[in-house]
């Protein structure tokens, strides 16, 4: 190795994964609801043995974000030891919480030790202190570090609490000697809690306790930079206890100094938390003075808190609506209603500072820049979510279309003047604006979700957006990329041959000296294949964008000048790096001939099966079936996904972090989802098609519809090595060869959502980028519910070989039924171009409306296809790699040219081609 | 002992190969293993081959040697099975300590005898791992699926037996420990937890300590789920002289972890893969010449400190695998920062 290899002396926890706390980490959140002495739900399951269900309040933490889990099980009603042994046995079964490092949290040190026993990964004790003097605090210590265990030391002596600042920082001080002097410690494994105490509680020695800590918090920084700070915050405002406005506000205005001082984790129920900027000014100066311990002789401040807290209590919870900011300036109405996505003023707000201000061009880049930049931060540091900032974009967006036609007067007339006036110089230097980002779906694809909540987003960050739709050729994205003048250009698709489009669009921009920087971005690409596959194509920049949220970073470095040319190095770094771990794990991974993967197919006792005979062989046509019957068999998981809102449905719904966003945003797609189904917006059409089929050679299956030619579907098959006992599956083993001499059915369907173009329309025009996302969704969701539906009647009726199904949604979202429907293009039958053949079954494009593009993407882009399945050990599987014998073999089979279908295959190509 | 350290600052050090596929190789029958001594117990004990050391020490030396000969610095004691846990399924549980003992003492002795016929100028240092192996019951899971808070044993029961097997081996002469085959690093932190309660104890300087853990599969994770970084961090309070992999992978597919390991780990790192992955029929393939190429990459690209073998591969294949790595200089070990 050339380069000096070194470990940095950070705090390094480990569940499954491990969680590094770097100095430049954000505040680590420590899940908080997994405690019985702050959750009473949980207090109350713990009680009741209802673990399973606990174990999905920890699964909930985790889902919202918390990156450690605090267990506790102090309750004098409980056996603690076996509580916490109990409940951390169950986490360990649970891979999705298990992954996350376990602070294990008890007064008790009998139940930490318990606790200690139970987990693999490196944890958190907290906590040890010498409340019980050193030789207890020695001991403890010890047995700490015997498991591993990072520790939490309260600031806590033999005289008690540590309450002034002096006393804090001796006891801390006393604390790491002895841990790392005589016990050999590592200083970043040592944790302080520094007492987070109430304040405000009308007693005058509590009022600097707030002051004290952070002081102290930042002497033991400074004494010793490695350890870390944490506490419980919610202390902090016991006295306000029911007072929800209050205490938030005091635990932001806190953690807002705290934080600053050092505090580096802390045990906070982070949804909760109010924006420190948006905290009522009057409130936080209350709070600010309170914690500070300001203006605060004789309990001044505590008193105006107090009469504060008095006023919030008598409002009531009922007063729902706050329109107290009617009341402030245009600027500050207008910055509300972005914030807050309100558009019910907006057009006479706008109108009215459009009157205040010299230009209408002032207003956009005054009051409404800047609150879009407020839009902006929030976003970027997590405090607002997808939907509310596709709101905002709706107010700007509504505010500018206001202004719009008067910049269009006043430029015509700064025209007219200059005419008139003959001026020469016709290049009279136009101010420069915004950046321009280009964004398109390229040719061949049609899905384009993704990329309009990146053009919302980056819209919102005040680049200027030029959206060229879907299926957009690699000419007209240059050609507009030129004539307008862009600054980035940015590509999306969402099935995989687009992936060679972007190749061929980076080739065509380095054939054109372009130098723009090109980011990717979409569902079917990857940072690896940007890496591998179009980064070596054009050298001036190319950025694989992971989410909308990414977006706006990587837009910033590539159009910050200083910041551009090193940004650019650092990816051009890793990404040669994971071209060169792609290249040595592609010659280490082990692949079977296709021969010997062939001679380990799916073993199925052909003599024990009998195929179940269709009730009906050929093609049936659902022409605009109910719409609400489809709406029964939505997954809303993946709907709540394409708003990068990430977690199960419908716990995501009363998430701390995003519940609150999640739940309006789910009441407004039911809203609009009603209204689709009452006003028919949409029409479903789909097909579906049952014939004789059997396997007639190890990878070729043959369809014989009734009054047709039979048309040979042609399968790929798995060659990784496989653990004994494991096959190497292709669909083809799932239907009956034929020298078995019984005949097997095979099933297609295709089905799709018309309807949608005029009412996006209608959206865009009225600049409702929100509604007109949501809608696209619900299609697809919609399309997916047909599909689903279809199937459940095919296995239970048409087909009939799963009569007494009885699975409610959730378990077919599970896909807990028997027999498949995969799609060509997808992981078991990655070939797109076998859907001309499914498509030809199934009567082509009359029976659905739906056509084909020349990558194969369906359109409408509400459409889902594929075969159905029915052998009891069929099963949804990924082809994996796949090497030169079987693309030549599979090459043959189809009459195609070897190079024709490695362009189509080489996503799961084991070899350059 | 000479001080590894120095030993490993200096070149990459080899460790043995697999006792199990030596012993197969002298087609031993129940009474070879059961010997005078336990000719009347009451259950099967073939395939106990950690009881060898009791009945056929013969065997166990010869094998030792032959691995000496073939160029091994690090060997390991026949105790891979040897706890009052994993030797229940003999009923042998009471035999633990004495297997250790006996083991290392074994080791001792086949060194000894190693020594005495070779030139001193012509052999370098060689040390006594005591192999501590990860016993046929798991911390971290329920052998019953329908009950996955259940677990078939206790920490404290684990690490128990495992202090029984760390008193036993240091008893015997043992110059090093070695945790190894962890597929459930719970098991691994009693076995830790273990070592430093035996020598906070007996007040005895600490033993070096090497730890190997296993990637069951090609995620990248341990049998218990965690991720190579996470089991490294899990493990790291043992402040142990090396980490590295062994078991369940050949170098072939070992390769990206140990990549990976070498730059994480603050100590030494160790190496010994299977000789490739196993046929059909349960056989290695692995040809010494394979085995030692993919090692000679590994010493060349400085990922390692410590190479050798695991299940399949023989003294043929460490006697390749040292003349491979010798001419390479071995891991540096990384900079250890401790400022902020």
């Amino acid at each position: 190795m050339s380069e000096e290899n070194s470990i940095k002396p950070y705090l390094r926890l480990a569940g499954l994964e491990p969680l590094v706390v770097r100095p430049e980490s954000n505040f680590v959140n420590i899940g908080e609801r997994t405690n019985i002495t702050g959750s009473k739900k949980f207090a109350r399951l713990i009680r009741e043995n209802r673990f399973e269900e606990a174990l999905s309040v920890a699964r909930q933490q985790v889902e919202n974000g918390a990156q450690i889990l605090d267990v506790n099980m102090d309750d004098a009603l409980l056996d603690g030891e076996k509580a916490m042994t109990t409940f951390l046995n169950l986490i360990q079964s649970e891979p999705d919480i298990a992954k996350i490092p376990i602070m294990i949290d008890s007064s008790k040190f009998n139940i930490i030790e318990a606790g200690l026993k139970c987990v693999q990964g490196k944890c958190i004790v907290n906590s040890i202190s010498m409340k019980e003097g050193e030789e207890k605090f020695i001991e403890q210590a010890i047995i700490c570090k015997s498991f591993g265990a990072a520790v939490v030391v309260m600031a806590f002596d033999e005289k008690g609490q540590a309450d002034t600042k002096q006393r804090k920082i001796d006891i801390s001080h006393r604390a790491y000697e002895i841990l790392t002097k005589q016990l050999g410690f590592d200083p970043q494994d040592i944790i302080f809690d520094l007492n987070i105490f109430a304040i405000a509680t009308g007693l005058e020695e509590h009022n600097n306790y707030a002051v004290d800590f952070i002081e102290a918090a930042k002497e033991v920084k400074a004494q010793h930079p490695l350890v870390k700070l944490s506490g419980g915050v919610s202390n902090l405002s016991f006295s306000f206890r029911g007072n929800e406005v209050v205490r938030e506000a005091m635990h932001s205005v806190f953690l807002f100094y705290a934080i600053k001082a050092g505090l580096g984790m802390g045990i906070v129920n982070a949804g909760q938390l109010v924006i420190y900027d948006e905290i009522e000014p009057g409130l936080r100066q209350l709070c600010e003075d309170v914690i500070l311990n300001r203006n605060n002789d004789n309990n001044e401040a505590t008193e105006k808190l107090l009469a504060f807290a008095e006023t919030v209590k008598q409002k009531g919870k009922e007063e729902k609506k706050d329109e107290s900011w009617r009341k402030t300036p245009v600027e500050e109405r207008l910055k509300h209603a972005l914030i807050n996505g309100i558009t019910d003023y907006i057009e006479a707000d706008t109108e009215e500072a459009r009157l205040q201000y010299p230009k209408p061009l002032d207003v956009i880049e005054g009051p409404l820049m800047d609150g879009m930049n407020v839009v902006g931060d929030l976003f970027g540091s997590g405090k607002m979510f997808l939907p509310q900032v596709v709101k905002s974009a709706r107010v700007m967006k509504k505010s500018v279309a206001v202004l719009t036609p008067f910049i269009e007067q006043e430029k015509l007339e700064k025209f007219n003047r200059r005419k008139a006036a003959n001026t020469s110089g016709e290049e009279t230097t136009e101010e420069k604006g915004a950046a321009k980002i280009l964004l398109a779906t390229v040719k061949g694809d049609v899905h384009d979700i993704g990329k309009n909540i990146v053009g919302v987003v980056l819209g919102c960050n005040g680049y200027d957006i030029i959206d060229l739709g879907v299926m957009v050729s690699a000419d007209r994205i240059l050609e507009t990329a030129i004539k307008e003048k862009v600054d980035i250009v940015g590509l999306s698709g969402l099935i995989t041959p687009s992936l060679d489009e972007m190749v061929h669009v980076a080739k065509e921009m380095k054939r054109r000296n372009f130098e723009l920087p090109l980011m990717i971005g979409g569902a079917t690409t990857s940072r690896m294949h940007t890496a591998i596959r179009i980064a070596p194509e054009y050298g001036r920049g190319v950025v694989h964008v992971l989410d909308a949220s990414r977006s706006v970073t990587v837009a910033g470095n590539l159009l910050n000048e200083t910041q551009k040319p090193l940004f650019l190095e650092n990816i051009s770094q890793e990404y040669q790096k994971l071209k060169a771990d792609f290249a040595n794990k592609k010659s280490g991974k082990q692949l079977l001939s296709f021969q010997e993967a062939q001679a380990n197919k799916t073993k199925i006792d052909w003599n024990a099966f009998e195929p179940v005979k269709p009730y009906f062989l050929g093609v049936k046509i659902f022409d605009n079936p109910d719409l609400e019957e489809i709406a029964g068999y939505i997954d809303w998981q993946p709907f709540f996904i394409a708003w990068e809102m990430h977690g199960r449905f419908p716990q995501l719904l009363t998430d701390e972090k995003i519940g609150g966003a999640a739940t309006k945003l789910y009441a407004d797609a039911q809203g609009l989802l009603k209204k689709i189904i009452r006003e028919k917006w949409l029409t479903p059409r789909g097909v579906i098609g049952l014939w004789a089929a059997n396997a007639i050679a190890s990878d070729t299956v043959t369809v014989k519809p009734e009054n047709a030619d039979p048309i040979n579907l042609e399968f790929l098959r798995q060659q990784s090595k496989k653990a004994a006992g494991q096959a190497n599956i292709s669909l083809a083993d799932f239907i009956a060869p034929a020298e078995t001499g019984k005949t097997d059915y095979i099933g297609a369907f295709s089905v799709t959502i018309h309807g949608i173009e005029k009412h996006i329309e209608r959206f865009m025009a009225d600049q409702d980028d929100y509604n007109k996302i949501i809608l696209q969704a619900l299609a697809d969701r919609l399309a997916e519910a047909f599909a689903e539906m279809l199937h459940k009647k095919v296995r239970t009726c048409y087909w009939g070989y799963e009569k007494e199904e009885q699975l409610n949604n959730e378990q077919l979202i599970k896909e807990e039924y028997k027999g498949i429907r995969p799609a060509p293009g997808y992981p078991a039958c990655p070939d797109h171009t076998e859907k001309y053949k499914l498509f030809q079954l199934l009567g082509g494009e009359k029976s659905t409306g739906i056509t084909l593009t020349e990558s194969l993407a369906m359109y409408p882009a509400s459409s889902v296809c594929g075969w159905y399945l029915a052998n009891p050990e069929s099963k949804y599987f990924g082809i994996g790699k796949i090497n030169k014998d079987q693309v030549t073999d599979y090459a043959q089979r189809k009459q195609m040219e070897i190079t024709e279908i490695e362009r189509w295959l080489r996503p799961v190509l084991d070899y350059d081609a | 002992m000479g001080d590894i350290k120095s030993a490993l600052d200096r070149r990459i050090l080899i460790i043995d190969g697999a006792m199990g596929t030596m012993i197969q190789r002298y087609k031993l029958e129940e009474e070879d293993y059961r010997g005078e001594r336990f000719k009347n117990w009451k259950s099967d004990v073939k395939g106990n081959n950690d009881l060898l050391s009791l009945t056929r020490p013969d065997i166990i030396k010869a094998i030792h040697k032959e691995y000496l000969e073939a160029g091994a610095d690090i060997i390991e004691t026949n105790t891979f099975s040897s706890t009052s846990i994993a030797q229940a399924d003999y009923h042998m549980q009471s035999l633990a300590y004495e297997l250790n003992v006996a083991a290392a003492k074994i080791a001792r002795q086949a060194i000894d005898e190693f020594t005495i016929n070779h030139q001193p100028s012509t052999i370098n240092e060689k040390y006594i791992a005591g192999a501590i192996g990860p016993m046929n019951k798991t911390l971290s899971l329920s052998p019953d699926v329908n009950n996955p808070g259940f677990r078939s044993v206790s920490f404290d029961e684990v690490s128990g037996a495992y202090y029984e097997q760390v008193k036993g081996l240091v008893d015997g002469g043992v110059d090093l420990l070695l945790i190894e085959t962890i597929f459930d690093t719970l098991n691994a932190k009693a076995a830790i937890f273990a070592i430093k309660k035996y020598f906070r104890d007996t007040k005895k300087p600490e033993l070096p300590v090497m730890i190997s853990g296993t990637i069951t599969d090609a995620s990248g994770r341990t049998l218990s789920g965690q991720t190579l970084e996470a089991f490294y961090t899990s493990i790291a309070h043992a402040r142990p002289l090396s980490v590295g992999l062994n078991c369940a992978l050949g170098a072939a597919e070992m390769r990206p972890h140990i990549e990976e390991l070498s730059k994480l780990a603050s100590c030494y790192t160790s190496a010994y893969p299977n000789a490739g992955l196993p046929n059909s029929m349960g056989a290695y393939e692995e040809e010494p010449e394979e085995t030692a190429h993919f090692l000679e990459e590994w010493a060349k690209e400085g990922f390692v400190n410590i190479v050798g073998g695991c299940c399949g591969t023989t003294p043929e294949h460490i006697k390749h695998i040292a003349e491979k790595v010798k001419k390479f200089e071995p891991r540096k070990l990384p900079l250890v920062e401790t400022a902020a």
